[in-house]
């Protein structure tokens, strides 16, 4: 931080001019992003760095359409097997090779096929890429799957310099070159990560700063001290106890969306031994604990009720919500009855498996709290995170608090959780309709068409509730008011095109 | 001595031997499984299979082990799971950092634990001497962490004298990095100051009561010449010895104080890939840092041996 | 002088001999700061065992209206984020940071002096075992130690406890073996083994009774970081469960609250800083009580 400092003091002693004055926008991270390699990174604050220096095929607005970025324009078959894309012309990577459309077929064989990708589950219905001209690629795919679009917005889009990935191999992530506004400069693991502007952009423009640095810094608290103090310009993940704070303070600015993804909890039904107890052998007594939780005082006890009580794998306000389904209000009553229906007696025990985070334990605690006085007693353990991914995938546990950060595409929110015994599928759920209706939403593209199929699949999986959705977060980012242009995305990534650092 | 020298660097081999043991089988017993928490927010079983199979993790606990100590002993510890890093890279990158902390906190603690002691020995049983006690014993009463937190709301948010977290080298620019640095070392040197005020303070009596200082007294010299000249002399020497040891332990790495001053050293790195299961990295950093304390170890006792025969003289 | 007067000076001489206990006990009275922090420390053991007659709250129960609440009549210390008293919480949770901090240490001293007596005075290759196995553990950082142990047992009280006991340990066996080496060369040690007793009666009637007076000023020093560590370990997720109070954990919450309710943080924080500076003070004044070089 204070070497910009230096590098300026360096600048108006030696060097006098407009050439010096460089500007520099400090960002805050929750954590330090694991590998910079768009095919073998895994991180959600990973994409927050991609967004400034590697591009992707296509990008989206704040109503989640798909826009272009590296590419002008997608068009799909009748039959849905296949894509043709056309790219912009003049693109360059940092390295100074064209992307053309053998770099292009290049970056997405990368994702499919080399070693460890993580991409690949991703865009697995992808057969093979074919080269139509310079600026043409056709993607066939082996079945129809409507998702594709939305994931080529994401890291599986991302395009990457042929010349130099073939060179570094999977050593690629350690010295990134990509085709976005800025390009890699340095990075210090769990220090700082520094990326310049890149004098040959397509859009360049639009690019008014010229350096950017991630910091890392793992507590919000010390993240807002940072942005009041100047330490900082942006940070993500501002927490909602903070809000009025940030607002209070008029040199502060708070950019919110709502996000993509939920909060939850998974009740293990079928996943191993632990799924025999009354919640998880009872889908009444699962829709009990929905109605015993009071989402809106859960939303204003822990959150200031700043965030959004849910009850889908969308929010509320997703233009794929379920209208006809809406978010239950507390029914302690009802909650009761269910269970005397179910034949359970109370008080029974539950184990309840919470991840460690800043605010996971209130929300448990809350949810202990209302869950009580219908007579389950959630007993509460927190858990770190590594283990706590392993006791789920293990059916370790009878019901466990999740997040998931969400897809662009309400595929990404469904498919890997509730199709039987998929990667997500904690609870070990199987319902053969809801399989079916899983599968027919990936082969179906138009809006109405699929929103109908998943209504069905609403109604099996809110009466079987393997899964309770509680609410939806906003993503919170408090930067300076010094910073111009910047807009908020339900993705949660910070887009550096288009600011101003006054 | 040489032979001395010759047995403690022997016994150093068994100690380094145990540590790699305790170290290994402790993250190998740590519940979780690396492959998974690498495995990004799909879970792919594929991918997970293959992580597997590249970093051994698959392979039966001993047969890892020895692949390890393989690779320690050509000089290879391994490399970061997480940002293919290698481990070594990683520990050059950050022993700076920790060496500039550690030495920053090591002389805060000298400068308030030793003041501190030779205070409240000088003026025993009066109301300095408590002061003084309480002073060095708030360092140790308080958590590290939450002292961290407080001082950070104090100084960087409320007077903005300075910078919440984040580390600059000292060779970039070193007002800032003693601005960056003077927080953290503060707390880290706090805690120390009293394990270092209790030795001094009982070295100090111990020599205010013996011969020669009564002797020096006898000739009429002043009180604080007496103390500065003869008694500190002597006492000291087991304190120095001692800093040197508790050097060793700030060289491991503060682990909440960094995490909480988001300074990139050992012991951020440290407790990071605990979490993140990255095994060769906790491997390689602990044993580096455990070989160098045990180092310090040695150096103290032979420095203490070295010092004292003049001593009895 | 006759018989009957020297027999009456002899008796007055004996009613004044002091035992070196009486001696330690008089000096230990003498130390304010050492009787400072044992009253604190009687204090909060007190709460501790009083707490449910004492605590005017269930520290469990919530109250959403009465959230982040400052000290008020109602609430003398304020509300936490979830509406719990802090007065119940800190009286509650004293139970936890003082079962803690002595259960830990009473697993470190069970495991530790038996081993640092066998290694001190029988010698040999145990003691090498021993001693290697002690410093390296004492070269590893005791946080990871502790956290990697409480983690693998799983988080909660007990274990958390467990965790910070083992990683204490090594310093008690080192502690132990030097004073064995040093005492084990004196002359009642000879003569209890030239008279024929069997190795363990010598340690446990001859050696034990000598080392005790360091072994105390240790435990209570150690008491002293065992709560700091259990604060630790709580402030990582790793120690006591919700909703149970400890102070550690209360710390954790209170931390992104620092601005909007700082009192959330002061009691905790201060009730840890109280209760550690209590043992610290009583361990110091021990240490002086009993050290026979003092006058």
């Amino acid at each position: 931080m204070k070497t910009i400092a230096a590098v300026a003091t360096f600048c108006t002693v030696f060097l006098a001019g407009a050439a010096c004055a460089q500007s520099t926008l400090r960002i805050g991270l929750a954590e330090d992003p694991d590998i910079l390699d768009p095919t073998l990174a895994r991180t959600y604050v990973g994409r927050i760095v991609f967004a400034s220096f590697c591009d992707k095929l296509f990008d989206i607005d704040e109503k989640l359409n798909v826009v272009p970025q590296l590419a002008l324009s997608h068009e799909t078959s009748a039959d849905g097997k296949e894509v043709v894309i056309k790219l912009r012309p003049g693109v360059k990577f940092h390295d100074g090779e064209p992307l053309d459309a053998a770099a292009a077929k290049y970056s997405l064989e990368r994702h499919l096929t080399m070693q460890g990708s993580f991409r690949k589950p991703e865009i697995a219905a992808l057969d093979r890429v074919e080269v139509v001209d310079a600026r043409t690629v056709r993607l066939v795919l082996k079945t129809p799957y409507s998702p594709l679009i939305a994931q080529l917005t994401d890291r599986s889009g991302m395009m990457v310099s042929p010349k130099a990935a073939t060179a570094a191999g999977d050593r690629f992530g350690l010295h990134p070159v990509c085709a976005g506004p800025y390009k890699f400069v340095q990075r210090v693991p769990q220090d700082r990560i520094v990326v310049e502007k890149f004098s040959d952009y397509w859009d360049k423009d639009n690019v008014h700063i010229d350096r950017i640095v991630y910091l890392p810094i793992v507590d919000a608290t010390v993240r807002l001290a940072n942005l009041k103090s100047g330490g900082l310009d942006l940070f993500e993940r501002a927490l909602a106890t903070d809000i009025k704070e940030i607002r209070s303070d008029s040199k502060l600015k708070l950019s919110t969306a709502l996000e993509l993804g939920y909060q939850g909890i998974d009740i293990n039904v079928d996943n191993g031994p632990a799924a025999r107890n009354p919640l998880g052998s009872s889908a009444e007594v699962r829709q009990a604990l929905s109605l015993a939780i009071d989402r809106d005082a859960l939303n204003a006890v822990v959150f200031n009720g700043e965030f959004v009580p849910g009850n889908q794998w969308v929010s509320p306000e997703h233009p794929y919500y379920q209208k006809s389904f809406p978010v239950p209000k507390r029914d302690v009553e009802k909650a009761k009855a269910l269970i005397r229906e179910a034949g359970a007696s109370t008080p029974f025990d539950v184990d309840f498996m919470v991840p460690k985070g800043e605010e996971t334990q209130a929300v448990a605690e809350v949810i202990q709290a209302m869950a009580a006085e219908a007579g389950i007693n959630m007993k509460i353990r927190v858990t770190e995170f590594a283990t706590s991914l392993k006791q789920a995938e293990a059916g370790e546990y009878q019901a466990y608090l999740l997040a998931w950060s969400g897809r662009t595409d309400p595929d990404g929110n469904l498919y890997i959780f509730h199709k039987c015994r998929a990667p997500q599928d904690y609870p070990g759920y199987c319902n053969a309709g809801a399989d079916r209706l899983l599968d027919e939403g990936r082969l179906v593209s138009d809006f109405s068409k699929r929103k109908a199929i998943y209504e069905q699949l609403t109604k099996i999986i809110l009466a079987d509730d393997p899964k309770l959705y509680l609410y939806h977060r906003r993503v919170l980012i408090a930067h300076t008011t010094r910073l111009e242009g910047y807009k908020q995305m339900p993705d949660g990534l910070v887009r550096v095109v288009g600011l101003r650092l006054k | 001595m040489l032979t001395f020298l010759g047995n403690r660097l022997l016994q150093l081999i068994p100690t380094l031997f145990f540590v790699s043991l305790i170290i290994f089988c402790l993250q190998q017993l740590l519940p979780g499984d690396p492959a998974l928490v690498m495995a990004g927010e799909e879970r792919d079983p594929e991918v997970i299979a293959q992580i597997r199979r590249q970093y051994r993790l698959d392979q039966p606990l001993p047969v890892q082990y020895v692949y390890w100590v393989k690779g320690v002993v050509t000089g290879d510890l391994g490399e970061s799971m997480r940002i293919k890093v290698p481990v070594r890279d990683l520990i050059l990158e950050k022993l700076p950092v920790t060496v500039q902390l550690a030495t920053m906190a090591i002389v805060i603690a000298l400068v308030i634990g030793v003041g501190a002691g030779i205070i409240s020995a000088v003026k025993k049983g009066t109301l300095w001497d408590y002061a003084a006690n309480v002073l060095a014993l708030w360092g140790i009463s308080t958590p590290n962490f939450w002292l961290g937190i407080m001082l950070i709301f104090l100084f960087s948010v409320k007077l903005g004298w300075l910078p919440a977290s984040g580390f600059v080298h000292l060779s970039q620019d070193w007002r800032a990095s003693l601005a960056a640095t003077i927080m953290p070392a503060f707390v880290l040197g706090n805690a120390i100051a009293a394990v270092l005020m209790r030795h001094t303070r009982s070295a100090m009596l111990a020599v205010l009561d013996s011969d020669y200082v009564r002797t020096a007294r006898a000739k009429g010299l002043r009180e604080r010449t007496v103390i500065l000249k003869h008694a500190m002399r002597n006492a000291l020497t087991p304190v120095i010895t001692l800093a040197a040891l508790e050097l060793g332990t700030l060289l491991s790495g503060a682990v909440l104080t960094e995490q909480i001053f988001s300074i990139p050293g050992f012991g951020k790195l440290i407790v990071d890939s605990v979490f993140n299961r990255d095994y060769a990295v906790v491997q390689g950093v602990v044993l580096v840092t455990a070989t160098t304390y045990l180092a310090l170890n040695l150096l103290a006792d032979v420095a203490y041996i070295l010092v004292n025969p003049r001593l009895r003289g | 002088m006759d018989a009957a007067a020297v027999g009456s000076v002899a008796f007055d001489v004996a009613e004044h001999v002091e035992t070196p206990t009486r001696r330690a006990l008089r000096r230990l009275r003498n130390r304010q700061g050492a009787m400072l922090g044992l009253v604190v420390i009687v204090a909060f053991i007190l709460l501790a065992l009083l707490a449910p007659l004492v605590a005017p709250y269930d520290p469990a129960a919530q109250s959403w209206a009465a959230v982040r609440k400052p000290p008020s009549a109602l609430h003398w210390l304020g509300t936490d984020e979830v509406g719990r008293d802090i007065l119940a919480r800190i009286i509650f949770g004293a139970r936890a940071s003082l079962l803690a901090g002595v259960i830990s240490i009473v697993i470190a001293i069970s495991v530790g002096v038996p081993a640092g007596l066998a290694a001190g005075f029988l010698g040999g290759f145990l003691d090498g075992l021993v001693s290697r196995i002690t410093d390296a553990m004492l070269a590893c950082p005791f946080l990871i130690l502790a956290i990697a142990l409480a983690a693998f047992l799983g988080p909660s009280l007990g274990n958390a406890m467990i965790a910070i006991g083992v990683t204490t340990t090594p310093i008690f066996v080192r502690l132990t073996r030097g004073q064995v080496m040093a005492v084990k060369v004196e002359d009642y040690v000879e003569a209890a083994r030239a008279i024929g007793n069997p190795r363990w009666r010598i340690a446990i009637v001859h050696i034990l009774p000598n080392i005790l007076p360091a072994l105390l000023v240790q435990a209570t020093l150690s008491i002293a970081t065992a709560i700091i560590a259990e604060a630790s370990l709580s402030f990582l997720g790793l120690g006591q469960q919700p909703p149970a109070p400890s102070w550690g954990s209360m710390l954790n919450s209170a931390q992104r609250f620092l601005s909007t309710a700082p009192w959330m943080a002061v009691w905790p924080g201060l009730a840890i800083f109280l209760t550690v500076l209590s043992f610290n003070l009583l361990g110091d004044g021990l240490r002086d009580a009993l050290d026979p070089r003092a006058r």
